[in-house]
């Protein structure tokens, strides 16, 4: 696929961080949290990271909580508006097709972020990741029941949006810094650099 | 409640009977591919309604691997649709 | 604890709102013209309406057990709905499932568009090559 971007040096602590994910989840399909179900979760996570060897992931190792809530809240929010609008549009008789697909430019470098954005515009309906370009942070996303370009230029705002609440939640501060900086600053700085 | 479950089983079949109406006449495969993703969710739906009515938990393994399923399926036919149309 | 009542009337909703989501995917599936919009419809039951179902199991049967799976069900199915829905959409925009007729604005076919003059052909498995120039079109 792409080629490595960063090091191959992935911080002890993220590793950890990850690691106990696996076995929450493991706990958490037995539905009980006793000493049998731990111990063999750990030993199953020790053998899939084995196993199953995955491009290390970074961490930024930095993670605010009231972000995080305002992020997952906002997401709930946004999935339970964009579901209905996307019923009503099925419903609706008037309903004529047009829609778009656009090119976002992220500003975050980080390919944890990046996936997450991806996820969560995915997650909202009426709009689905259909390329990534990895070196550019350019995600390609196609968007449903757009009539003109006000509505484009509004979608592309809300993915900012969305990037924005991310990066403040779990992102690196470098990250924190970029998009607190107008968007057209940095996109082009990141343009010129290539 | 009566009327609920009935209102939910019309809705619930006929967004199943649709699913499979793509399903059968769908015009490409990724059609038919969306549809059944459609058609197991709706199983899901269908099986933890029954769940909710009846207080019961013992089908949530079931949801689980029909899921997994349905995640596998739709990811190895985009996959061998994305081969096909290399060559 | 809450009256046996109330709780009917919120399964009652939740199981509703879930049907519906279903529902409006199936007619979504009918009355949508082409693959990608095909898909906005099918993502709609696999987040609310299963997010909705798996809080009527939970209302009804409020124990630890319960929740910790029915949180793995959801967050599984947080994690895989989106992949498995930008697989299709790139096979689909890939294999040319679509119809272009419909797109106000494709802003993916110009980059593809320009890395095809710049020499090389688009990569047919990883990310098309990176447009040299200025954002496409923006």
């Amino acid at each position: 696929m792409s080629p490595e971007s960063g090091g191959r040096r992935i911080s002890a602590r993220s590793q950890i961080v990850l690691f106990c994910g696996l076995v929450v989840l493991w706990c958490l399909l037995w539905g009980q949290f006793t000493v049998l179900s731990v111990v063999s979760g750990v030993v199953l996570a020790v053998v899939i990271s084995l196993l199953f060897y995955l491009p290390a992931i970074d961490l930024s190792g930095r993670i605010n909580i009231w972000h995080t809530a305002v992020f997952l809240v906002r997401l709930l929010v946004d999935i339970a508006r964009a579901s209905l609008d996307v019923a009503w549009l099925v419903i609706d008789p008037r309903y004529k097709p047009s829609s778009a697909i656009l090119a976002i430019a992220l500003d975050t470098r980080s390919d944890l972020i990046m996936t997450w954005t991806a996820e969560a515009i995915s997650l909202v309906p009426g709009s689905i990741v259909v390329d990534v370009d990895r070196q550019e942070s350019v995600l390609y996303v196609h968007v449903i029941n757009v009539a003109d370009d006000d509505g484009l230029e509004d979608f592309r705002a809300s993915v900012f949006a969305t990037e924005k609440r991310l990066v403040m939640a779990i992102g690196s501060v470098d990250d924190v810094w970029r998009v607190n900086q107008p968007n057209e600053l940095t996109r082009s700085v990141r343009r010129g650099r290539n | 409640m009566h009327i609920a479950i009935i209102v939910a089983g019309v809705l619930f079949g006929t967004g199943a009977v649709a699913a499979l109406y793509r399903v059968i006449r769908g015009p490409s495969l990724l059609d038919r591919v969306i549809a059944s993703d459609v058609f197991v969710v709706t199983i899901m739906c269908v099986l933890a309604a029954e769940m909710a009515f009846n207080s019961h938990t013992e089908t949530l393994p079931v949801l689980l691997v029909l899921g997994a399923f349905a995640f596998v399926g739709s990811v190895s036919f985009a996959r061998f649709m994305a081969k096909q149309d290399q060559t | 604890m809450i009256s046996d009542d109330i709780r009917e009337i919120i399964t009652v909703v939740l199981v509703l709102v879930s049907a519906l989501m279903c529902f409006a995917a199936g007619v979504g599936l009918m009355r949508f013209p082409d693959v990608l919009s095909r898909l906005h419809a099918a993502t709609k039951p696999q987040i609310l309406g299963l997010m909705a179902i798996a809080a009527a199991v939970a209302v009804n049967n409020a124990t630890i057990a319960t929740f910790a799976l029915l949180t793995a069900i959801i967050i599984f199915q947080a994690l895989t709905a989106p992949i498995t829905a930008h697989m299709v959409g790139r096979a689909a925009y890939r294999s040319d499932h679509l119809r272009r007729d419909l797109l106000i604005r494709d802003e993916l076919s110009d980059s593809v568009d320009r890395a095809e003059q710049d020499g090389a052909p688009p990569a047919p498995h990883g990310t098309p090559p990176a447009p040299r120039d200025d954002r496409p079109s923006g």
